[in-house]
């Protein structure tokens, strides 16, 4: 009972704090139009009684919490959190891995037709433009995740790869299957222009650096309203073509979904296989140890660029589908929000594991799409997501397991 | 962070090759010691704001991307005090101070709250985790004062009157930016002496340089970061309402571009670095200024960052930042 009391008088305490924070920008309105001052009272007695009740069942949960523990004393020596657990075990499952994987499959193809009318095909767009990001977030998990190059200006190799189909099919008239390579080499290129200054920098700087790179591209993207069409961006850009078959809107929102999920597909089996190729160990040497990697003789300045480059290059690949599915770009859609988004999915997703980045790309552009009944509070209940997620779970969704050898298993935990 | 070191110089080359490639044509003397005087107070804000980023940096290696939007809530809660003294017939420099001193106090409450909710419970979570949280923090502020408030720009009364004696060169500094570069040099001068000279300052320094030392010397670590939370808020406050009462209009959105750029401040200067921050900020605004008012206003930003990676290129820890030898 006295337990259930301090905890009352801490919830009031926070109340009481929040009452306090918020007072002046919740209460006080200034209308300097007409020089009025309105006064809002009525949101404080909201803040004070949602904080005080969110406030409570945050200590419950915890005492229920440290009961829980105490009352199976911990049986294995990882914290041992119940969903980890049961998604782990789930995992290890090859067979049912596999038939999920099929089962995935098969609904992943089958999701045009389910979802869709021949008038209504909201979802399938919406779909798209997901897959889109996915493609986006395991690009740039190569980068991140892999290598452990932090880069917040990732949007801008998407920028080069939709501005070179823009430009490509309005000057020379070039179609959208010649363009898909050339977009991911020229996102390649950026990719390897922007990584030669910068192999000397490590952590932060290379973040501030990648930043203001994304920000220049953006910048001149505005400006030069010569080649890129300043603000008002580029309009009338050709959809995906077909064997020169003529399509209606519904088709061609399903071919686009059926192009990207072949990318995606692309994507996945790319990234398995260099994860586990000579490669993708340098990449997770130099993540965890830039100085002993070295010292065993992998080629810093190489592993570090192609890191670079194979991230750019899948941003570039899927920025020519961005551009060919929306038939207009312009610079808003390449700003720095964009950059932290992917940056936010490889790492809600955990880093360097696949099936979480999808997961958290998915989640994440889905929830404020279909969150539009919400619209004005959408972005704070994401940003509010965000910094719960990694309270709660820091190493991501589903973390990145290392192939582990134990006694008495045949190889084990491999997965991804 | 607390080192200084005289290698500033480094990049004065070219800084001076662009500068005065562009200033060769023309010469024209007037415009462009207008051109610095602006450069130099614009740098002066984001000196300030770059502080709070280098402070928090220096002691656990955290980008606080929220920071901008500490900046922007206390500029908007300096509007709001003065709005309502400004319509109850009152005006003039001390309803700015007044509504000065609220917002240092409301920032360091949001400081401390956002360190206590946000980035405590992270401290030993991977490194880039902590980092999302700020993003996702920054994200909820804005969008919190968004809806709070209102997305539209809102004019912030004019509350410094016109010094007479400032007449003659009325041209260079207004009223406004006589305070500015005062207040900045009255703020870092306390710092300096807080840092130096008093108990908690001795505490930040023993923090930054070894975390785990200065636990067992007996240093409560965590109360001394939520007072690195709290400075460094209030830094941002005084800058928030600088600008505010400079451009004359705030809005939801001005703490994220505030914030980048001041982080770009903090790292030119040597990220961790206080003099670096002052520096860094100063040498930003200034480069800004002249490649606004020289060559194209539209690639303002282009010329901050361009500048950023140059610098970075040739001094990889920044201007006064010490290089790091590491060590297996």
């Amino acid at each position: 009972m006295r337990e259930m009391l301090t905890s009352l008088k801490n919830a009031v305490g926070i109340a009481l704090w929040f009452v306090f924070l918020t007072l002046p920008l919740l209460v006080v309105r200034v209308n300097t139009l007409n020089n009025e001052i309105e006064w809002r009272w009525e949101n404080l007695g909201w803040i004070a009684g949602v904080t005080a009740l969110l406030a409570l069942a945050w200590q419950l949960s915890l005492r229920w919490r440290d009961r829980q523990r105490d009352r199976s004393v911990t049986q294995d020596e990882e914290e041992g959190m119940v969903p980890r657990a049961t998604l782990q075990t789930l995992l290890d499952n090859r067979v049912l891995c596999r038939r999920l994987l099929v089962g995935a499959a098969l609904l992943a193809a089958a999701f045009p037709w389910l979802v869709s009318t021949a008038q209504n095909f909201y979802h399938v767009n919406v779909m798209v433009s997901a897959l889109i990001f996915v493609v986006l977030a395991l690009g740039l998990n190569i980068t991140v995740g892999l290598a452990g190059l932090l880069d917040l200006g990732y949007i801008a190799f998407f920028a080069v790869g939709a501005y070179t189909y823009a430009l490509l099919s309005k000057a020379f008239g070039l179609g959208f299957w010649t363009c898909l390579p050339l977009g991911g080499v020229a996102g390649m290129l950026f990719g390897l222009a922007l990584g030669f200054p910068i192999l000397r920098l490590r952590g932060d700087y290379l973040a501030i650096v990648t930043l203001g790179f994304g920000s220049i591209t953006k910048i001149v993207l505005e400006n030069w309203d010569a080649v890129f069409g300043g603000a008002a961006g580029i309009a009338g850009i050709p959809r995906p073509d077909l064997f020169a078959l003529v399509l209606d809107g519904r088709q061609k929102a399903v071919y686009s979904y059926y192009i990207i999920l072949a990318l995606v597909v692309l994507t996945i089996f790319v990234t398995v296989r260099l994860k586990n190729s000579r490669i993708g160990r340098a990449w997770m040497a130099l993540r965890e140890d830039e100085i002993a990697c070295v010292a065993m003789g992998v080629d810093m300045a190489a592993t570090k660029l192609s890191a670079y480059a194979l991230g750019a290059f899948w941003a570039g690949l899927v920025g020519v589908v961005f551009a060919a599915h929306n038939n207009f770009i312009n610079p808003d859609s390449f700003t720095f929000m964009d950059s932290a988004m992917i940056l936010a999915m490889v790492v809600l997703g955990g880093m360097g594991s696949i099936l979480g980045v999808i997961v958290a790309a998915l989640a994440l552009k889905l929830l404020p799409e279909y969150l539009r009944a919400f619209a004005e509070y959408r972005m704070l209940v994401f940003g509010t997501v965000m910094v719960l997620m990694m309270l709660f779970r820091p190493q991501g969704l589903i973390s990145n397991m290392r192939r582990r050898y134990a006694a008495g298993t045949k190889g084990g935990g491999d997965r991804d | 962070m607390y080192n200084d070191r005289e290698q500033a110089g480094a990049c004065l080359p070219v800084f001076c090759a662009t500068f005065f490639s562009a200033v060769g044509q023309t010469m024209d003397y007037e415009y462009l010691f207008e051109l610095l005087a602006g450069g130099v107070i614009k740098g002066s804000i984001y000196a300030l704001i770059a502080l709070g980023y280098t402070m928090v940096y220096g002691i656990i290696q955290l980008i606080n991307f929220a920071h901008g939007e500490i900046y922007m809530i206390s500029a908007f809660v300096a509007f709001i005090v003065a709005g309502v003294l400004t319509m109850a017939g009152h005006g003039g420099l001390s309803v700015l101070v007044l509504a000065a001193l609220v917002a240092m106090l409301y920032a360091a409450a949001y400081g401390y709250t956002l360190e206590r909710i946000a980035y405590r419970p992270l401290r030993n979570a991977p490194r880039l985790s902590p980092l999302i949280s700020a993003i996702g923090a920054s994200i909820f502020l804005m969008n919190y004062v968004q809806l709070a408030q209102t997305p539209d720009f809102l004019p912030f009364p004019a509350l410094v009157p016109d010094f007479e004696f400032l007449e003659p060169v009325a041209r260079y500094l207004s009223s406004i930016d006589l305070i500015i570069l005062v207040v900045t040099v009255v703020t870092m001068l306390a710092l300096t002496v807080l840092i130096k000279y008093t108990r908690i300052g001795k505490a930040m320094r023993a923090t930054q340089q070894d975390m785990v030392m200065a636990r067992l010397v007996g240093i409560n670590v965590d109360r001394v970061i939520s007072a690195t939370f709290i400075i460094g808020s209030v830094l941002a406050a005084i800058g928030g309402v600088l600008i505010g009462s400079r451009t004359g209009q705030i809005n939801a959105a001005i703490g994220f571009m505030a914030g980048i750029k001041a982080f770009t401040a903090a790292v030119l200067g040597g990220i961790g670095n206080i003099p670096g921050a002052v520096l860094g900020g100063i040498v930003l605004g200034v480069a800004e200024t002249l490649g606004a008012g020289y060559i194209s206003s539209a690639y303002e930003d282009v010329f901050a960052f361009g500048l950023l990676v140059l610098i970075l290129i040739v001094r990889p820890a920044g201007l006064l930042g010490k290089a790091v030898r590491q060590k297996v």
